[in-house]
């Protein structure tokens, strides 16, 4: 890197997970432990083998978003649209406003937005009306409604941010399924660092809990089908864990380039110093159990910012609750941090708030950011059976103070992909 | 670099727009970041297209003039109002893919793996033993919408054990990507944009970021296969396309009876390598080479395009001051054409401001296709690319009567022109605009 390399930091985060609202309710339900998985709710989950999911109890009005914005939304544009306003409000930004001296050129601003099956629910229930439940091919264009075409291409998602705050710079929505919400908020970093833009609304969005994603998930078994105590579902790296819960939601940050948000005196999380991805070339769904490609990606992500893997003081992990995705994973921390591997923290999120596919890279980077900035390690819920293949410090049940200088977020999905984000105090002495 | 190019000691670019040929507000300026020296070559080249399948069939179909927006075959599109289309004929998957991947997988995949296979082959790609060293990174756009549909179709009509084992990986944004990684070893980083129309040109800005940072081939582009009953009506709602019931009459870009678009399937994808690693492997042809990118947003309304093309237009300029180009180098700008009068007008003004009244010549060869959607603007790079080759502009198809008022040299029939430099525009509905600018490869240069 050159002397001259432009650094990013995040400078607003917002989100929309289940269990709480907004960043602050998020992070009390996190570090409390809390679970917010249950019953499925939005339809009748008795023909299903997994009928627990980690729903948001969201209603769009009541958000700010208006009559219109909910109408011709899915439900993964609407959560984008509200974590995009929590973080942009949290970074006293005044984008778009005209006049105000910090404002940054709308020309610098671009958006990157990931989802990993973008509108599935709005598609699925709109093909019940024309296909009258599933009698007709030929589907029926009378029962149709009229922002069918921003359902079918989930770009929609980057351009309702992009008009919600002018970002006229580029702006796409990011697709690699389960990494699209590390993917989103490391190509935002890409922009800012390559000059292309200043200010970057990065993050990501899913809202799967539909029939069609609970059953295509029920038929290869990758989700939980442990259905009788739906709050204690997810259990990542206990020996009895069985599969993941489903979730949604949605985390948007503020990346901007240190001088314009020193400039500014604004107040900064952390620092992006390194991201990377790299494909297993595997298995659609198969990991090979020694987590070689991830812990390139993760290796790669932590030699971009110089930093030694004995500085990593959490890793929030992937930690899905599949059999094969938590001895995967822990794996491929042991080959990246080596004996410094079984002394750092190590928790999932997904033991409380689910697994919302794209979205939920995007989530657990805002959790990741929250640890630097308060010095705190959420817990992985539910975890009291150790495994022999999962033997890390997985932060059991209750939060931890501790001192988190360096960060790292990684995630694993269908496809192949892995990738690693790397957050770090921006005054942090390299040891 | 231009005469009117300065480096800042920041290392940023900052081209004073000035030119006599362009009508921008003097003083503007239009700064563009600085992206190093990595070069990055097109070395292959896969086309599945409704204009044929490989990249010569599609050229020479071009320069006949065979209107490939033909009635919709497969189903019944009479009560979608819509009835024509740009539909890949005589593709046979299994030709490129094993039968066991095909039933796993959406047409859409199967035309993205055909591709991959044929611009490896185009450009003689034996991947290094170095798994890290190729990247997939492509746009995609609807997704896997035949393969999708029968699931859901089964899930409602027969219940949740009836859903296939595929779905969760045949019909997201991924697969396509994830696949062509898996079947041929590529385990560099690779990624999915979602731009609609924009896409094919997106994926290759992001592919500069991938090489620049250390991989040096990266296969970019495209495929869409949304000619299907449910895509169909997706797309229709959007307002967008024509309802002609002869091709002829329907998908017209910059003609004066321009009334809505077609829409079309397949694209292309194409190898991109970093110039001292396709030289150290002794790649045999250079398409040429990408040279200049940028992409902007309207941020102006979910749906209507901004009313002045000021986004549009700063695309088309950051690319070329990305390229150290001037618009008097530029020969040929492919259009993207939306075949839609207010689009038209808004994409005309934006090449004016640029390039002068009648300053360029300007194609829109998807006339002929159909909008393939991320396919679209993949495979119009690939025509580009084929036109410099050949030094023949290809024409634009199903114009009768072009609006002159546009100011633009549309180009109707195959005009014989040296070509150094060409401009690829596209447009993803919503707002997104991208301007890709190619260089013939000059050897003398150095590789």
């Amino acid at each position: 890197m050159s002397t001259g390399r432009r650094r990013v930091v995040i400078t607003g985060i917002g989100v929309v997970a289940p269990g709480s609202m907004g960043r602050e309710g998020f992070w009390d339900m996190i570090t409390a432990g809390r679970t917010a998985t249950r019953r499925i709710t939005f339809f009748d989950p008795a023909r299903f083998r997994s009928q627990v999911a980690a729903e948001v109890d969201f209603d769009g009005r009541k958000h700010g978003l208006t009559a219109q914005e909910v109408h011709r939304n899915d439900r993964f544009v609407q959560f984008a649209m509200v974590a995009a306003d929590e973080a942009v409000a949290d970074s006293g930004l005044r984008m778009g406003v005209g006049g105000a001296p910090d404002a940054p050129e709308p020309e610098r601003v671009g958006v990157t937005i990931g989802s990993a099956v973008g509108a599935t629910t709005r598609l699925e229930d709109e093909y019940v009306d024309v296909s009258d439940a599933g009698k007709h091919w030929l589907v029926d264009p009378r029962y149709a409604s009229r922002f069918l075409h921003q359902a079918l291409v989930p770009s929609c998602a980057a351009t309702e941010v992009a008009v919600r705050f002018r970002a006229q710079g580029p702006g796409t929505v990011v697709s690699t399924g389960c990494t699209s919400g590390i993917d989103a908020v490391g190509y935002g970093s890409q922009l800012i660092e390559d000059g292309d833009a200043d200010v970057v609304i990065a993050g990501a969005s899913d809202a799967p809990i539909s029939p069609i994603s609970m059953a295509c998930f029920d038929t290869i078994r990758a989700t939980t089908g442990n259905n009788a105590d739906p709050e204690h579902a997810s259990k990542p790296f206990d020996a009895r864990r069985d599969g993941f819960v489903m979730g949604e939601g949605s985390a948007v940050m503020v990346l901007e380039e240190l001088e314009h948000a020193q400039r500014r005196g604004a107040e900064i999380y952390c620092e992006v110093t390194g991201y990377a991805n790299r494909c297993n070339a595997f298995h659609m769904t198969g990991l090979r159990p020694d987590g070689v490609e991830m812990s390139e990606a993760l290796d790669q992500a932590l030699a971009q910012g110089r930093i030694d893997g004995s500085e990593v003081g959490y890793v929030n992990a992937h930690g899905s609750g599949t059999k094969q995705n938590d001895r995967h994973e822990t794996a491929a921390v042991k080959l990246s941090l080596g004996a410094a591997a079984y002394k750092v923290p190590m928790s999932s999120l997904k033991s409380m708030v689910g697994h919302s596919l794209g979205a939920i890279g995007s989530i657990e980077i805002a959790a990741t950011a929250l640890a630097v900035q308060r010095q705190v390690v959420p817990p992985t819920a539910n975890y009291e059976v150790p495994d022999p293949e999962c033997d890390l410090d997985y932060v059991p049940k209750t939060a931890r103070d501790h001192k988190v200088d360096v960060a790292v977020s990684v995630g694993s999905g269908f496809g192949g992909f892995q990738s690693a984000i790397v957050l770090a105090k921006p005054d942090r002495r390299p040891a | 670099m231009t005469d009117s190019t300065v480096i800042s000691e920041e290392g940023v670019v900052t081209e004073v727009v000035g030119p006599a040929r362009d009508t921008a507000p003097r003083g503007r300026t239009i700064t563009a970041p600085r992206h190093g020296t990595t070069r990055l070559l097109v070395t292959g080249i896969g086309v599945v297209a409704p204009t044929g399948i490989g990249v010569e069939e599609h050229w020479q179909a071009l320069l006949r003039g065979e209107l490939a927006v033909r009635p919709i075959e497969g189903f019944d599109a009479s009560q979608y109002g819509v009835t024509v289309a740009g539909q890949v004929r005589g593709f046979d998957a299994e030709q490129y893919i094993a039968p066991q991947l095909k039933v796993q997988t959406d047409r859409w995949s199967w035309m993205s793996l055909a591709a991959a296979t044929l611009a490896a082959e185009d450009a003689g790609y034996i991947p290094p033993e170095e798994a890290y060293a190729t990247s997939v990174f492509l746009a995609a756009g609807s997704g896997g919408n035949e393969f999708s549909q029968h699931e859901i179709q089964r899930l409602w009509s027969r219940g949740p054990r009836s859903v296939g084992a595929y779905q969760s990986i045949a019909w997201f944004y991924a697969a396509s990507t994830g696949q062509v990684s898996i079947r041929d070893g590529y385990k560099g980083p690779s990624g999915v944009v979602v731009s609609e129309g924009a896409g094919g040109l997106d994926s290759i800005g992001w592919a500069r970021r991938v090489a620049r940072r250390g991989t040096p081939a990266v296969l970019v582009g495209g495929t869409e296969a949304g000619v299907t009953p449910y895509a169909l009506l997706c797309q229709v709602t959007s307002g967008r396309l024509s309802t002609a019931p002869r091709p002829e009459d329907a998908y017209k870009p910059f003609d004066r009876r321009a009334n809505g678009q077609a829409i079309g399937e397949g694209g292309a994808i194409l190898l991109l390598e970093e110039a001292d690693a396709a030289a150290g492997r002794g790649a045999q042809r250079i398409w040429g080479e990408v040279v200049g990118y940028a992409a902007t947003h309207d941020a102006h309304h979910h749906e209507d395009p901004a009313p002045d093309a000021a986004q549009y237009t700063r695309a088309i300029r950051l690319a070329l001051a990305d390229a150290d180009v001037a618009p008097g180098e530029v020969g040929m700008v492919v259009a993207d054409g939306a075949g839609i009068p207010e689009l038209d007008a808004l994409e005309a003004s934006a090449i004016t401001a640029v390039f002068g009244e009648r300053g360029v010549p300007v194609t829109a060869p998807s006339s002929w296709t159909g909008r393939l959607m991320a396919g679209g603007s993949a495979l119009n790079v690939a025509t580009a690319l084929l036109a410099m080759r050949d030094g023949l502009v290809p024409p634009t198809g199903n114009v009768e009567e072009p609006v002159e008022e546009y100011g633009l040299d549309l180009v109707r029939e195959t005009r014989q022109q040296e070509l150094d430099v060409v401009v690829v525009l596209a447009r993803g509905f919503g707002g997104f605009n991208s301007a890709l600018v190619l260089r013939r490869h000059r050897p003398e240069v150095g590789a």
